[in-house]
């Protein structure tokens, strides 16, 4: 054991922005039809800003993360992730975490965390031993050993976020990360990831269905426009991060942004997500 | 603990009506030796059993083993080339297709009378379960998982090592437990062909020697050596993959 932490990357506090210019991205479907996932995308991020991303299902949300994360190219417009443009450069500026936690049910809650950092060659006992303080810090200590098996879904989905944070990225891609939980520790999850962003500032973009958890996490939330995807209304929210959740539920200015949230996705879509 | 009451009690019965049968008049001698002369067969023959069992599992495993180095390897193989994929995989399922029985003495004209076609035959009829379970294992990893480890910067072989390898171990599993219930077959096959020690040879001289206790008594060893083989890969299972037991909390 080393006695000092182990260092951290200093250009993860300093963040990098994310711009979208036109963005498109076409599939060809199970019939061989042209599926058009996002057209016409425009979207900026700033350094260390958090956006919310939310729409219909099927909006191509959670193609934007691929495109951003360099996992997909667009068929149309740029895509720049800091001074990176090329899909390889941006998959090393990204962090992605997915809807589900897909741990490795072999592997404890400490290696699961540590999988992003093996993944790039480092070797399992240190990239356990780097892994180890932010499970105190998160409040997983005691939990390290555990099996994904024996964990509860919110611990789940805590492990998850270690491990998307670990590899100090700069940009932290979320896809519905509370999605699968329970109502109740979908709500504690909130207010914790609020505060783990406080204290781990990063250029985050989080896709949801949920636009009270947008709001509640965000800088500045998107509204995108059913399939093809593209943004119809951005709605800024004017209150200082980290918020608390209990004022925020009774916080009038919230209260106001949701229903614009809510009328911008109606008149969007014909259709509520 | 109540499962095994069954599995015994229904085992008892067996046995019993064996015993019943063996007692009829109608039924000759030759054909049927009672469980008393079973027993005495093993009492009287025990090292005789006991030898020809040891070069009949000796063959098994030693088979096994090279059908699960060729198995594993071929399906990693054939996982990661889909070229290779394409190209072999009609062929191994046609393989399958060729009857054992008939490549036996083709085997011992080109490998004498040693271990040598025994093991292949053990290998050959071991090769085709593993290699589809481990390749069903390997192609059955979710897709997320893999999108997942390549946004981490994951390599092709770190991907494959960390999270596909781990995840096909239950189907390995399965594999070799079919295999090790096979195996058992195919010595025997291999020992009918052409051999001069072995338990298949034994069963096979004792039918023409008419000593039908000794025949019996070949079986049931046969029997419980597949058994064990097959229970030995159930506990290695459960030792190598403790995550993914049936009754582990969800």
């Amino acid at each position: 054991m080393k006695s000092e932490a182990p260092a951290r990357e200093p250009h993860a506090a300093a963040g990098i922005d994310v711009t979208l210019t036109g963005v498109a991205r076409r599939y060809r479907g199970r019939r061989g039809a042209e599926l058009t996932a996002v057209e016409e995308l425009d979207l900026t991020v700033g350094a260390v800003e958090v956006v919310g991303v939310v729409g219909p299902s099927g909006c191509g949300k959670s193609t934007l993360l691929e495109l951003i994360a360099g996992l997909q190219e667009p068929d149309a417009g740029a895509i720049a992730v800091g001074p990176a443009s090329s899909g390889a450069e941006r998959l090393a500026a990204c962090a992605l975490m997915p809807q589900r936690d897909l741990l490795l049910p072999w592997r404890d809650a400490l290696g699961n965390a540590a999988l992003a950092l093996e993944a790039q060659g480092i070797r399992s006992a240190a990239a356990r031993e780097r892994a180890e303080p932010l499970f105190e810090r998160f409040g997983l200590a005691e939990f390290e050993r555990s099996r994904p098996a024996e964990l509860s879904g919110g611990m789940r989905q805590r492990v998850a976020f270690i491990r998307t944070l670990l590899p100090d990225r700069p940009v932290l891609l979320l896809d519905e990360p509370f999605a699968a939980l329970d109502a109740i520790t979908r709500a504690e999850m909130q207010q914790w990831l609020a505060d783990a962003l406080a204290s781990e500032p990063r250029t985050v973009v989080l896709v949801t269905h949920d636009v009270e958890e947008a709001l509640f996490l965000c800088d500045r939330v998107a509204v995108l426009s059913p399939r093809p995807g593209r943004v119809v209304t951005q709605l800024d929210v004017p209150l200082p991060r980290p918020r608390d959740r209990r004022a925020a539920i009774v916080d009038p200015e919230l209260a106001r942004l949701r229903a614009r949230a809510l009328a911008a996705l109606d008149a969007s879509g014909e259709r509520r997500p | 603990m109540r499962r095994l009451a069954l599995t015994v009690a229904l085992l008892a019965a067996c046995v019993a009506l064996w015993a019943w049968l063996a007692s009829l008049d109608s039924v000759d001698d030759l054909t049927l030796a009672s469980p008393r002369e079973v027993a005495q067969a093993f009492d009287d023959d025990w090292s005789l059993l006991w030898e020809n069992a040891w070069v009949t599992l000796q063959e098994v495993l030693l088979g096994l083993a090279i059908a699960v180095v060729a198995g594993v390897a071929f399906a990693v193989g054939m996982h990661l080339s889909r070229t290779l994929r394409d190209a072999a995989y009609p062929l191994l399922v046609g393989s399958q297709a060729i009857p054992i029985v008939v490549l036996a003495p083709i085997f011992v004209l080109a490998f004498d009378y040693g271990i040598g076609p025994k093991l292949a035959i053990v290998a050959l009829i071991c090769f085709f379960p593993i290699t589809v379970n481990v390749l069903d294992g390997l192609r059955a990893v979710d897709a997320e998982q893999l999108k997942l480890m390549r946004s981490f910067g994951a390599s092709r072989l770190r991907t494959l090592r960390a999270v596909e390898l781990p995840a096909a171990l239950p189907s390995f599993f399965s594999g070799l437990r079919v295999a090790a219930t096979v195996s058992v077959i195919g010595a025997v096959f291999g020992e009918w062909a052409g051999s001069d020690a072995g338990l298949g040879r034994l069963v096979l001289l004792g039918n023409n020697q008419l000593q039908t206790p000794r025949v019996y008594a070949g079986i049931v060893l046969l029997t419980l050596m597949a058994v064990a083989l097959f229970a030995l890969a159930s506990l290695a299972e459960r030792l190598v993959c403790p995550w993914n037991r049936k009754d582990a909390p969800t």
